[in-house]
């Protein structure tokens, strides 16, 4: 079983967890940037960070043969804080990085002026960097701020095929399909989405523009839960090609619309495994 | 060493001009590739090399801060060719304070001969530790010291009381040393 874990914050995560992910299958993992717990007060501080999605976490993930790739934006918490705003000036020189595949985590945390005004300036980001955007929905009245990221998405002019809303759960899936969005679950220990209730709605909606992540983070979340609801999708009745579609090659296809996601160490790594030495160089 | 016209007639490029330079530079692989191209260069690094040549040092320095680890990487094996004296140096500090192989390997070519020696003696004991190939040191054995040598002595000492082994590359560095 190959996962593509397509939004996990590994900068919070121990090696521990990179080497539990490498030995359940998970061979690719994108990192969205996103709040730190302790809000930041300048625009260096997100710079840094920045700098460690592109530099030192890819790094780290190499290591544990997992390819990572980062998504880059002001996420909507930060956007109110009138010191973190200059972030948006610095986003573009990101944006235009090799191992950037999206711009996100962008949308709503408390549905304020400041949050349309950041919402909206990302998405044009997106369209002017030809890339995909990972929008966030808000954990408080989340109906709506669905409802109205969706009306949002559809004012920016971005093609909706290009953008993934997260964090979905009962009711607020079948706006997300219905408006042309792929609909991304963050499968949590407690909170957000189980496995079960995930199979659940994979049964109902099907599988296509689907996709399942853990959401690590630095609060409690378990990085296997994609492995976990894998497992319940074959033990729910689906097959092996459903698990790869909805664990693999959803999270290719929506983020490789990017043309930037790189993949082509892994699938040497695939041929070795399944047999084929010769890449080794005959060892 | 190769040097910059050759990677000009190899890339077959004309001159970069510096306007273009910071949108190019990000997405030099992506518009050039990053296949072998001469002597160990890529074409998405000789790219990056001569768009560095066209840009004044400063921005060089810029264009550093806010690399990917390949773009880092492509600016500290360009230093070298470029025509600015010792005004880099601070970028090879800044790889070597890192902990990622990569960078701080690249830090170690040609241009470290500007580095002092003692930050140098450190740089190569920094590759020992964290298991780099000595050969990635550019003129090992011409600048290896007695200092480098009592470093090297310790480490091993702390390796062996701690039952660990040293890599080979680092016990025939010590041995030659404790020759001389």
């Amino acid at each position: 079983m190959r996962i593509f874990d397509p939004h996990i914050h590994m900068t919070s995560r121990t090696t521990d967890d990179y080497q539990r992910m490498a030995e359940a299958g998970v061979q690719a993992v994108v990192e969205p940037a996103f709040w730190l717990g302790q809000p930041r007060t300048n625009p260096g501080s997100f710079t840094d960070y920045f700098d460690s999605l592109i530099g030192w976490e890819p790094f780290r993930a190499s290591q544990f043969g997992i390819r990572h790739h980062a998504t880059i934006a002001l996420n909507p918490k930060e956007a109110n804080d009138p010191r973190c705003r200059p972030v948006l000036d610095l986003l573009p020189r990101y944006l235009a990085k090799d191992g950037v595949v999206a711009v996100g985590e962008i949308g709503y945390d408390s549905m304020t002026p400041a949050e349309d005004e950041v919402f909206a300036a990302q998405l044009a980001l997106a369209l002017d960097h030809e890339l995909p955007a990972l929008v966030h929905t808000p954990h408080r009245d989340k109906a709506r701020g669905t409802r109205r990221s969706i009306d949002v998405v559809q004012e920016s002019g971005i093609d909706p095929g290009r953008v993934l809303l997260d964090h979905l759960n009962e009711v607020t899936v079948a706006a997300a399909l219905e408006a042309g969005l792929w609909a991304g679950f963050s499968i949590y220990p407690d909170t957000k989405m189980s496995p079960d209730r995930m199979v659940a709605i994979l049964r109902e909606y099907g599988v296509d523009r689907v996709l399942v992540n853990s959401a690590a983070d630095w609060g409690k979340s378990d990085p296997l839960l994609t492995v976990r609801t894998a497992e319940a999708m074959l033990a729910g009745g689906f097959d092996k090609d459903d698990v790869d579609r909805v664990l693999w090659r959803n999270p290719v296809e929506f983020y490789g619309q990017s043309g930037r996601l790189d993949l082509s160490d892994l699938a040497e790594a695939e041929a070795t495994f399944a047999g084929n030495s010769i890449l080794r160089g005959g060892s | 060493m190769t040097s910059l016209d050759e990677l000009r007639t190899f890339l077959k490029v004309d001159d970069f001009q510096p306007a273009d330079v910071p949108a190019l530079f990000p997405a030099a692989g992506r518009r050039y590739g990053r296949e072998p191209l001469t002597e160990g260069w890529t074409t998405d690094e000789a790219a990056r090399a001569l768009m560095l040549a066209a840009v004044p040092p400063a921005e060089i320095h810029e264009i550093y801060r806010y690399g990917d680890t390949a773009e880092k990487l492509a600016v500290l094996k360009a230093l070298p060719l470029l025509p600015i004296g010792d005004s880099a140096v601070p970028l090879l500090e800044d790889a070597l304070r890192t902990n990622d192989t990569r960078l701080v390997a690249a830090a170690l070519g040609p241009y470290a001969d500007r580095l002092s020696q003692e930050a140098w003696r450190q740089a190569v004991l920094k590759c020992v530790f964290m298991g780099v190939p000595l050969s990635s040191v550019h003129r090992l054995h011409e600048r290896a010291d007695s200092e480098l040598g009592a470093m090297l002595r310790a480490f091993a000492h702390e390796r062996h009381a701690a039952g660990r082994d040293m890599p080979p590359d680092a016990t025939a560095l010590l041995d030659r040393l404790q020759e001389d």
